[in-house]
């Protein structure tokens, strides 16, 4: 099987740090990522508040440009972004439970030459991390552990729910057993799949931020160190608005948010330039600085 | 059926004890439009809403509810009934921030995240959406520019929709902007892709394989 790797936009700007570490950690456990030629956006939440069949042909395009760079023999099409991973995930579901809206996008996609067949199979990297490179594997590869440090995981919402089958939609557990597998401690945390209020943040701020702040204090109320997300949006939303929120609330958050790639990384003893911590605001502290060369880390 | 006290309803919004309105509480029967439940449910091919309990286990489990003017058990009610107006005018549907907590505890298995999503595309094609909400202004710009350039670039997409619904915030924002730019998260050069016409050409076949009837 082979692993195509779709970025989506966001992976292009605000999530870049998202990208180099997905690539660099995938790189450093030799699993080879080759990059969908000429993907196009997948649409998001936004293309289905606007036209229903359009945001399925635009999602089946990368579907099938995936199916045919893949070959013959099936192809998996990594999807890091949270709102990729869904819009695809759906997209297959509709296409293959209702034959006339496969009809209706196969009817658009023919005038170029292209047909979907369904052939691909939608992946997150969490899912291909933990199901088929094997936890085991991860935990062997570590060099720095990360000993002691408190690691609140947040799933989010569109990588677990509606259509991921790789774990619980509501209570999923894959993250926290990749992040004991990096010699860390994944707290409690019944928070871990509920909404960071996606793009109201830009839109309705004061709903949106309100539900940010909900999940950093709870987290922080928990004793996180460091809190760590697969989703581009969730990982700008509780990292970007921190100041803002502790401004307008009069709160005293001040938590690290990283990808769960970039802590992997950390642990994995990798370049911190290539994993992106420089992008971040707010640096885990924590994690970073317990690590010296050759030493593992501790806090 | 009893309407429920909308927060931001035109009607009612600022008044104070000693200026109070009378507003008729009840909606008649022939006032409904009996047709919108059916409507909705064929276009989000969301056939269980009829079947519906109204079990509110929803309303319980929506991380916005506490915002919403309706509750999404009471939207699904009122969509049912008939209640369009109040519907498509409502903030509930704009609200909702696709994370599907609701679809996956319905007990009857109906896809109210895909409701939301017919509610606020018929919503848009009627132009029945409260006025200024930033909401439906982010969503066209988003798709006129996939439509153009195949992918979006997050910069220009903020900078429409604060353009176009209040300029001012834009300045609010640029702080932010400057220290993700500068932080390499953020970039004014708009992502293309290569074989746009292609893209073009799925897209207009299947406006035209929509005929007139649905959009």
């Amino acid at each position: 099987m082979n692993y195509i790797y779709y970025p989506g936009c966001s992976l292009h700007s605000t999530g870049k740090a998202y990208a180099e570490s997905v690539q660099t950690v995938f790189r450093a456990l030799d699993i080879s990522l080759e990059e969908l030629e000429d993907w196009n956006c997948c649409g998001a939440t936004s293309y289905f508040s606007m036209d229903e069949t359009e945001a399925f042909a635009l999602a089946a395009r990368n579907l099938e440009l995936a199916e045919n760079q893949g070959g013959n023999g099936g192809v998996n099409l990594i999807a890091p972004c949270a709102a990729c991973y869904l819009v695809l995930t759906k997209t297959q579901h509709y296409l293959t439970t209702y034959p006339d809206i496969k009809q209706k996008v196969n009817d658009a996609l023919d005038k170029v030459g292209l047909h979907y067949e369904g052939k691909t199979s939608v992946r997150h990297p969490l899912d291909v991390l933990v199901n088929d490179y094997g936890l085991d594997k991860i935990a062997k590869r570590v060099t720095r552990p990360l000993k002691g440090l408190k690691v609140a995981c947040y799933y989010g919402c569109q990588v677990v729910r509606p259509y991921a089958t790789f774990d619980d939609a509501m209570y999923p557990t894959s993250m926290d057993r990749l992040v004991k597998a990096l010699g860390a401690e994944p707290i409690e945390w019944p928070l871990k799949t509920r909404c960071c209020g996606g793009s109201l943040t830009g839109t309705i701020q004061e709903a949106g931020l309100r539900l940010s702040r909900a999940l950093l204090l709870d987290a922080q109320r928990r004793k996180a160190d460091i809190l760590v997300t697969c989703c581009p949006l969730c990982q700008h939303n509780l990292e970007c608005y921190q100041g803002r929120i502790n401004r307008k609330m009069k709160d005293h958050i001040d938590l690290p948010v990283a990808y769960f790639t970039q802590l992997m990384g950390m642990a994995l003893g990798l370049e911190e330039k290539e994993l992106g911590i420089h992008r971040l605001f707010i640096k885990p502290r924590v994690a970073v600085s317990a690590q010296k060369k050759g030493e593992p880390a501790h806090v | 059926m009893i309407l429920p006290t909308p927060i931001l309803n035109e009607t009612t919004r600022g008044f104070r004890s000693e200026k109070k309105k009378v507003v008729r509480r009840i909606k008649y029967e022939a006032e409904l439009d009996h047709d919108f439940g059916e409507h909705i449910a064929a276009h989000a091919y969301g056939e269980r809403l009829m079947s519906c309990i109204q079990c509110g286990t929803c309303s319980a489990t929506c991380p916005l509810s506490h915002y919403m003017d309706y509750t999404p058990r009471k939207i699904i009610a009122m969509t049912r009934e008939g209640f369009k107006e109040e519907v498509l005018n409502s903030l509930t549907i704009w609200l909702c921030a696709s994370c599907y907590s609701c679809l996956v505890q319905c007990p009857r298995q109906i896809h109210i995240t895909d409701v939301m999503y017919a509610l606020k595309r018929e919503a848009i094609a009627q132009g029945h959406y409260p006025r200024r909400l930033p909401i439906p202004v982010l969503a066209k710009a988003f798709v006129n520019q996939v439509r153009r350039n195949g992918r979006n670039t997050e910069s220009w997409l903020l900078v429409t929709l604060y353009l176009r619904t209040n300029p001012f915030k834009m300045l609010k924002e640029a702080v932010l902007g400057l220290r993700l730019f500068l932080a390499g998260r953020m970039s004014l050069k708009p992502d293309k892709i290569k074989r746009r016409k292609e893209l073009t050409t799925i897209l207009n076949a299947v406006e035209a394989g929509k005929g007139a009837s649905i959009s």
